[in-house]
């Protein structure tokens, strides 16, 4: 019988937590809905009373959310292709390949990792300025494509897979950089599957970043559309809510299909990182 | 050592040695050394420039003038407490919870999926937007945070425009979304925790929670230490947050400054650069110190 009512005391704790996790998520879902009365209204409305469109009509028409998702789309994709190139070429040869220093020269990038990501931006933004770069998808998308944790999360992987498969390899005359895209890649996919889900799900949530660099309206990310639609649409929380919902749900859906995956991820990228 | 380099040498040192994995190395080195150890170096100089003028490049000597000035700045030691009171509320509030809601989490229990997507989600969702979903629920009139207060007959609270109330908030929105992370190191800092210790505990007719304290606990405090170490360094840099419940203001009336925000304002809005820069080193000084503490922890973990 006590054990019954630890039981039930453990699923009462889980769900009140678990319901204050969800609550500003299904706030933002059911106010995006609402007509501008039904938002002023007191005690507040919890269920939606029609799955009207509007409020997303206007985010995507009147602030061009449409041109946003694209951009971060095409930032996210290209950023994400670009750090996995250079990712594994790099983890592969602080693993594999072999010459003097590799891996006191690893240890000193390792250092790196604790630079904080707001110190460097200052000098790459006038980096960025001086190649005339202001407003440019290249700016958004390479600066920061050379990941040290990645490279780490990756060489680590590398080293786990034995010694005799690369020797057989190179015996049967495969070059390193054969040996590195049909055995390497393949066995390495758990590993790669984590890093681009911390770098797609970094690269679509940045903020600073993009806000330093995009000031042409037709460059905006999600993250900075939103922020300038708060400008603009100010107390029309229904529409900013309907715009919120347009940043946040991708990442929502992404984490309904890949949750076991983006865990794992998380886990793994969080003690370093 | 020695024998070991010998095995692992696949060629004799010749040019060609590095010839091969600098290559490799070649689009790696070639970003991380424009966008990272190009900016290292001149922060660290420019932060020492007298009278720097960013858009010429001149200066008119070396020297402390700057920590001078920011030290001397009653905004920058604003932006310290600031920063402070968030870090010391937001981490061990943060921890606390997680723990607990971690250990129920380990339990035996139903409906996993529907908990870990519940707990994890926010790990996922961009800090800037749902930072703007919280400031509608901290709304004076109609966000509902109010309204939860006023079901228990607590008068209404300006939480984003009264500068005594505005850290709490900012507080409460910090601790909402740390609990994933968190949780996630809990739980898989729990499961290298034995079964047996459990066992052996409930087979000597041990309550949960005297296992609790004499096993968890015990066990788990390397990764607490290293959690807490972790998001000491992560809060200490908070900024979207502010950025998001404020609309892009350092909270009402200017009073919610933090280093983040800081060096953003002195750089992107001000143009005072050096002062940027300067600030921008204090902030990795400490971030630093933090991370040389958790490698010392984590050394000590590793070899368990």
């Amino acid at each position: 019988m006590k054990r019954k009512a630890s039981r039930v005391a453990i699923y009462a704790l889980l769900i009140i937590g678990a319901l204050t996790m969800l609550l500003p998520f299904y706030w933002m879902i059911i106010s995006a809905f609402k007509t501008p009365e039904q938002i002023a209204q007191m005690p507040p409305l919890w269920f939606p009373t029609s799955f009207r469109l509007d409020n997303f009509e206007y985010a995507m028409t009147y602030a061009a959310f449409g041109r946003y998702i694209f951009n971060s789309l095409l930032v996210t994709v290209c950023n994400m292709v670009c750090t996995m190139i250079i990712t594994i070429l790099a983890a592969f040869a602080f693993s594999r390949l072999s010459f003097p220093g590799r891996d006191v020269i690893f240890s000193i990038f390792l250092g790196f990792m604790m630079v904080p990501f707001e110190l460097v931006a200052i000098t790459n933004y006038g980096t960025i300025v001086q190649m005339g770069g202001l407003d440019s998808y290249a700016a958004l998308i390479f600066p920061y494509t050379a990941n040290v944790l990645y490279v780490y999360i990756l060489r680590n992987f590398f080293l786990g897979i034995p010694n005799s498969l690369y020797h057989a390899a190179r015996i049967d005359g495969a070059s390193n950089f054969k040996y590195l895209t049909r055995i390497m890649i393949p066995v390495a996919k758990p590993a790669l599957v984590t890093i681009a889900l911390l770098n797609g799900i970094d690269t679509w949530n940045s903020f600073l970043w993009p806000m330093l660099i995009v000031n042409d309206p037709n460059m905006r990310t999600v993250t900075i559309g939103l922020t300038s639609f708060v400008q603009d649409a100010g107390i029309r929380y229904e529409r900013l809510m309907a715009a919120a919902c347009i940043v946040v749900l991708p990442m929502i859906v992404l984490f309904l299909f890949a949750r076991k995956y983006i865990i794992t991820a998380m886990a793994r990228g969080g003690i370093k990182g | 050592m020695l024998k070991k380099k010998r095995k692992d040498r696949d060629y004799p040192l010749t040019p060609r040695t590095f010839g091969e994995p600098l290559l490799y190395l070649l689009p790696f080195l070639l970003i991380i050394s424009i966008f990272m150890i190009y900016p290292i170096v001149t922060i660290f100089s420019s932060a020492f420039f007298e009278n720097y003028d960013y858009l010429k490049g001149t200066f008119t000597g070396y020297g402390l003038d700057n920590f001078r000035q920011i030290f001397a700045d009653p905004t920058f030691l604003a932006s310290l407490r600031n920063t402070f009171f968030y870090v010391v509320t937001v981490v061990p509030i943060s921890t606390a919870l997680s723990l607990l809601i971690a250990v129920l989490l380990n339990q035996k229990i139903h409906f996993q999926a529907f908990f870990q997507f519940a707990y994890f989600l926010p790990m996922v969702t961009a800090l800037i937007a749902v930072g703007v979903v919280w400031k509608w629920m901290y709304h004076y009139d109609y966000g509902i945070i109010n309204f939860f207060l006023s079901c228990f007959g607590v008068e209404p609270v300006h939480w984003l425009e009264d500068p005594n109330v505005a850290p709490i908030a900012l507080t409460i929105y910090g601790i909402w979304n740390k609990l994933p992370f968190t949780i996630i190191l809990f739980l898989s800092g729990l499961q290298t925790i034995d079964e047996q210790y459990y066992t052996a505990a409930r087979v000597d007719g041990a309550k949960s929670g005297l296992i609790f304290r004499r096993i968890t606990l015990p066990m788990l405090s390397p990764t607490i230490a290293l959690v807490m170490i972790i998001n000491v360094i992560n809060t200490s840099k908070v900024f979207n947050e502010v950025f998001a419940l404020f609309n892009g203001k350092p909270g009402p009336a200017y009073s919610l400054y933090t280093m983040v925000f800081y060096i953003y304002e002195n750089f992107y809005n001000r143009w005072n650069v050096s002062i940027a820069c300067a600030a921008a080193i204090v902030l990795f000084l400490i971030v630093f110190a933090l991370t040389l503490l958790q490698m010392g922890v984590q050394r000590r973990w590793d070899y368990r």
